[in-house]
């Protein structure tokens, strides 16, 4: 494993039509094998939507959800920590903006890690060896997983 | 000017049967001697041109289906050469494969006069200005009714579809009196006009509307002619039969179906057997004139009655009423003629998507709108919103080319489609005629 491989988390993703009882119809389903979800967005487009989830254990959601039907993909993201007052996200913004990281989709959390931005980027291993070098605070995918 | 051709539309019922009858033993036997596909059809089910012996003997001969054209792509089936085509049309197959017409030259005067007589029927003609605004192109309905109506001496305007805003500006200025166009398409037109300030029935000089290409009903005639201000008439045809051919006269009840040129039965699509006036059934026509491909015995497929006995225009010519309904899966969307089956072997060419589907077709406004449910693969999902578009897109942009007409896709996961053990039932209607 490169070096990096350490901090990239693995995200589930769900496709999900836009309709109501879809995001119930995963979270049971996530709770009946007693996995804990410890962030999720949704992103939605015209009419379908995906659902995207940082659980403690993947490989087993990927399994049930496929299990009942569900079109899952793993997908590799990275979470930084942030201060959790004033002006913590502006100051990892302005970092991945300055270094010339594109971000795709985020989403944050505040937890018992303190606040976390979970970051999905086109080149994972050069961001981290980037937002490493920089001084900021990579959480190790072991954290969640 | 109350007919084109008064001879022929006025001849006595006796006189048209004999005619008719001398048309199809000559039809029979051309056929017989120059058409291998029908000489063979005649031989398997045992038929002779001898064995034709009256009018009625017709339904001794063979069935014609649109796979039959499929089958013979793209003009195997055709009696005259290249060389004696002088126009072809493109309709939609039931499969990947179009349907191609081709026409002779006396093909195109007898479609021609058909509608001349028609029109006239209804009472166009000189001094009219009539708006073509169905489709020009490989579409029949457009190049059709311009020569009709080009022959009856109205005054064309070939507007074709789509800009509604200008052809409602068009229709203004030329002072366009009969339209020729879908009667959803009319509809629409009427609710941009409202927008724009216009009345139809106050603010234009339409006064008539030479409607079809899709089916529609009595409340949906009453809509248009009660808020427009305007007369609907019915219009008729199939690209096999040459494309719009046969058109209500003045009296609205019923298209007259010129027996020198056609011959209808209506019969029940499960037992096959023959209806008489005022019973709905299977409309079966013997194009008795063609030349370049002939039609013995076509089934359509679309249902509806006729009447015969001289109608109060004087005609005596059987008349048939509004299409009611289809005896296959056939839709039509905004007048193009649309098969589920051709959506699914488009969709066998996308990988990205599973072959099961689901049409919903609705009404937005007056216009039809369908929409088609595919089932993303899961070898093709990514996270990635935007792939998802690009897939949404790549299906929306091959229906298009396939079905010539505007599709919006749905993705939905998989294995939520119905599946189904016996006849499928992938379309839901909701359209309200």
């Amino acid at each position: 494993m490169k070096e990096t491989g350490r901090f990239l988390i693995k995200q589930i993703s769900v496709f999900s039509e836009n309709r109501p009882g879809r995001l119930a119809a995963i979270a049971k389903a996530l709770e009946e094998e007693k996995i804990n979800i410890l962030a999720f967005s949704i992103a939605e487009a015209d009419g379908f939507g995906v659902v995207r989830a940082l659980v403690d254990k993947p490989k087993k959601a990927y399994e049930k959800l496929t299990g009942l039907g569900f079109n899952v993909a793993f997908t590799d993201v990275i979470a930084v920590k942030m201060r959790d007052s004033p002006g913590g996200l502006y100051e990892i913004a302005k970092m991945l903006g300055d270094s010339q990281i594109n971000i795709e989709y985020s989403y944050a959390y505040s937890g018992k890690e303190g606040a976390v931005l979970i970051l999905r980027v086109d080149n994972a291993d050069q961001a981290i060896r980037q937002i490493s070098s920089l001084g900021a605070t990579l959480l190790e995918s072991t954290v969640f997983q | 000017m109350m007919f084109w051709d008064p001879r022929m539309e006025e001849m006595p019922p006796e006189e048209l049967q004999r005619l008719q009858y001398r048309l199809l033993k000559t039809l029979v036997y051309r056929l017989y001697s120059f058409s291998p596909f029908y000489h063979d059809r005649m031989k398997e089910s045992g038929v002779h041109p001898d064995d034709v012996r009256t009018l009625a003997d017709i339904r001794k001969l063979p069935f014609m289906y649109k796979r039959d054209l499929r089958d013979n792509y793209p003009d195997k089936i055709f009696v005259a050469g290249q060389d004696d085509l002088v126009r072809y049309h493109v309709s939609s197959g039931t499969t990947g494969k179009p349907t191609v017409v081709g026409y002779t030259r006396n093909d195109l005067d007898n479609w021609t006069a058909s509608l001349a007589r028609g029109l006239v029927s209804c009472g166009l003609g000189r001094g009219d200005v009539l708006q073509v605004s169905y489709g020009y192109g490989l579409f029949t309905g457009g190049l059709g009714l311009h020569y009709g109506a080009e022959r009856v001496g109205a005054t064309v305007l070939p507007t074709s579809v789509g800009n509604t805003e200008r052809q409602i500006e068009l229709m203004q200025d030329l002072h366009t009196t009969a339209i020729a166009c879908t009667p959803s398409y009319l509809l629409h037109m009427g609710e941009v006009a409202e927008k724009m300030g216009v009345s139809i029935r106050d603010d234009t000089d339409l006064r008539m509307g030479i409607l079809g290409a899709e089916p529609w009903s009595d409340t949906m005639k009453s809509r248009i002619e009660d808020w427009l201000g305007i007369r609907a008439y019915d219009i008729y045809g199939t690209s096999e039969l040459s494309g719009p051919m046969f058109c209500e006269c003045s009296e609205q009840k019923g298209f007259h179906v010129w027996g020198d040129l056609a011959f209808i039965e209506i019969l029940d699509p499960d037992t096959g057997e023959s209806l008489g006036p005022g019973e709905k059934g299977e409309l079966v026509v013997t194009m008795l004139q063609k030349e370049a491909l002939p039609m013995i015995r076509y089934r359509i497929g679309d249902i509806t009655s006729f009447e015969d006995g001289v109608c109060a225009c004087g005609r005596t010519h059987p008349r048939v009423m509004r299409i009611s309904g289809r005896v296959d899966d056939m839709l039509i969307i905004r007048g193009i003629n649309v098969f589920p089956s051709q959506i699914e072997y488009a969709l066998m060419t996308i990988p990205e998507v599973g072959q099961h589907f689901q049409i919903v077709v609705d009404r937005k406004g007056a216009l039809d709108d369908m929409l088609v449910r595919v089932e993303v693969s899961r070898e093709s999902f990514s996270d990635k919103i935007t792939d998802l578009m690009a897939i949404r897109k790549t299906v929306e942009h091959k229906l298009r080319n396939t079905l010539n007409v505007a599709v919006n896709v749905e993705l939905v996961e998989p294995g939520s489609l119905p599946r189904f053990e016996g006849k499928a039932k992938r379309v839901i209607d909701r359209r309200q005629l």
